[in-house]
């Protein structure tokens, strides 16, 4: 029972962070048909952020906003440098050019910081732990949690209560019209990228607060596995990014807590398998899009 | 009168297929003009190159004596134009309120945003009761209300009605009838794209008729009635 409580708080954590993720690539597919693979790489651009306060000495209260405001204005300044130009294009082309991006951004970060994985200076108080009625809780699960809870409820209120959050729902669902109303094409995408900017960088200092390292490739496994909860919970709805995440990250941690030794090296495409067949019930996963059938920008 | 929008060899294509070829007519302040002909006629394709949503291929539109022919759509709200999209499409996932503030989104004025409200709620108060709802949840009836409705809230000089009352119950579309004689008589001038040809020249003052992204004729909506390029219009040949 207490491995099954504990295993549920570290797939809390894991699915929370693949929420922010799937939510961040969710926000800009509803909006613009783009499945944007070099969100990994604004996380790597986060962590590295992280890193080099580190090295600079500045506290790391101060470095995490910081990241993740570098976050962002990576990911505005990668809409109007790399997708502005190909946004009517078909999804194809958009999809390439956002592995350009990535691939571009790992090699700069390969030739001009490092190939190899880089330190970075966590608080001490990060890899503590606490006892909660027999439970030990790493502190950076609670922050994980935490983290995702205040982002979830932010993006929320951003949501529904912002005229600009109001606009982006309904760019998503039907650019066309939303246009009609005097709403910018370039207003909502570069606010969708802003938004998945700063999704990426607090992905990114959760992720790198579980492993206190950063690598040119770091933001690549967790993107791909985002795409899956995406997908999973209905690519370019938002309640299904968060369900889609919070689903894969319970999948993984359980097969990876309860399946049997023997069976551990097949953990992932059994947990994939789960994904394939959740998919054969839902096709179009746990929580449509409402824009499924109008046309995209 | 004078001409609130006027159009000169306006066409558009799509690729290859030339949907409006080379029309020109204009629309009067304080009139409803009716957009008659069949399915593909070039009708739709006209509104949709007004506001931008199409690129125009030749030609040119002037709405207030400001030449806007390749201006994108999110410019004509404010200027005082607006479409009501044909099948409504009414953003589904937002609460009647909201698609309601999002027809109001170019407005920076605080009291005219205000004075839309209330115009709005006081021609549809079933939209007030329903405020809260989702759109999509809406009858079809309700859902062509909200759709007008939220093109009403930029307050538009000059408001173009993509099919208003297709796939309506005949109760309601007398509504949609009688809304548009309405809105006339508050001073809103009207462009209606219409299948249901009797009612359309019931309210409008003048009808163009299309075949084959052509104009085919024109004239006084009680004239048109009668006319044999109506008829063969809709049921093709000379």
């Amino acid at each position: 029972m207490d491995l099954l409580l504990q295993q549920t708080v570290n797939a809390f954590a894991l699915g929370g962070t693949y929420a922010l993720l799937a939510l961040g690539l969710a926000v800009v597919f509803s909006i613009m048909g783009l499945i944007n693979f070099a969100h990994g790489e604004l996380m790597t651009i986060s962590g590295y952020t992280l890193m080099y306060c580190g090295i600079a000495g500045i506290s790391f209260l101060l470095a995490v906003p910081v990241a993740i405001a570098v976050a962002m204005i990576a990911a505005v300044l990668m809409e109007r440098i790399a997708f502005r130009p190909v946004r009517n294009s078909s999804a194809a082309t958009m999809l390439v050019t956002s592995f350009a991006v990535s691939m571009i951004l790992q090699v700069l970060f390969q030739n001009f910081i490092s190939t190899r994985s880089q330190p970075v200076i966590l608080p001490q108080v990060l890899s503590d732990s606490i006892t909660l009625g027999g439970l030990v809780i790493g502190l950076n699960k609670i922050a994980a949690i935490v983290a995702t809870v205040v982002m979830l409820v932010f993006l929320d209120i951003f949501m529904k209560r912002q005229k600009t959050g109001i606009a982006m729902r309904a760019a998503a669902e039907d650019f066309n019209v939303a246009r009609l109303m005097g709403i910018r094409a370039n207003t909502v995408i570069a606010g969708a990228f802003a938004l998945s900017g700063m999704l990426a960088g607090v992905a990114a200092v959760l992720w790198v607060s579980q492993r206190s390292s950063v690598d040119p490739h770091m933001g690549f496994l967790p993107v791909v596995k985002a795409f899956i909860a995406a997908i999973l919970g209905g690519l370019g709805s938002l309640r299904g990014a968060v369900a889609g995440g919070f689903l894969l990250g319970f999948i993984e941690i359980y097969l990876a807590a309860f399946l049997p030794p023997e069976m551990q090296e097949f953990r992932e495409p059994i947990g994939l398998s789960i994904v394939v067949v959740v998919l054969l019930f839902r096709p179009n996963g746990l929580i449509p899009a409402a824009s499924l059938k109008s046309e995209k920008v | 009168m004078t001409s609130l929008l006027s159009v000169q060899s306006l066409a558009v294509r799509y690729g290859p297929i030339e949907a409006v070829r080379g029309i020109d007519f204009d629309i009067k302040e304080g009139e409803i003009v009716a957009f008659l002909g069949a399915n593909g006629a070039g009708k739709s394709s006209t509104l949709n190159a007004l506001v931008g949503l199409v690129p125009v291929a030749s030609g040119t539109v002037t709405f207030e004596g400001q030449a806007i022919t390749d201006w994108p759509p999110e410019m004509l709200a404010p200027a005082g134009m607006t479409l009501s999209p044909e099948g409504r499409r009414v953003f589904g996932a937002l609460s009647v309120a909201e698609n309601l503030a999002m027809g109001a989104y170019a407005i920076k004025n605080k009291n005219a945003i205000e004075a839309a409200w209330e115009r709005v709620y006081s021609l549809f108060p079933i939209l007030y009761e329903r405020r809260d709802q989702y759109a999509g949840t809406l009858s079809g009836g309700q859902q062509q209300m909200l759709a007008v409705g939220r093109a009403l809230m930029s307050g538009p000089k000059l408001l173009l009605l993509d099919e208003p009352s297709l796939g309506l119950a005949p109760k309601i579309i007398g509504q949609v009838f009688d809304l548009i004689s309405l809105l006339r008589d508050q001073g809103v001038t009207l462009a209606v794209v219409e299948q249901n040809v009797a009612m359309a020249l019931e309210v409008a003052d003048r009808g163009y008729v299309f075949a084959s992204g052509e104009i085919v004729a024109s004239g006084p909506a009680s004239e048109l009635a009668h006319s044999d390029a109506l008829k063969s219009a809709y049921l093709g040949g000379e």
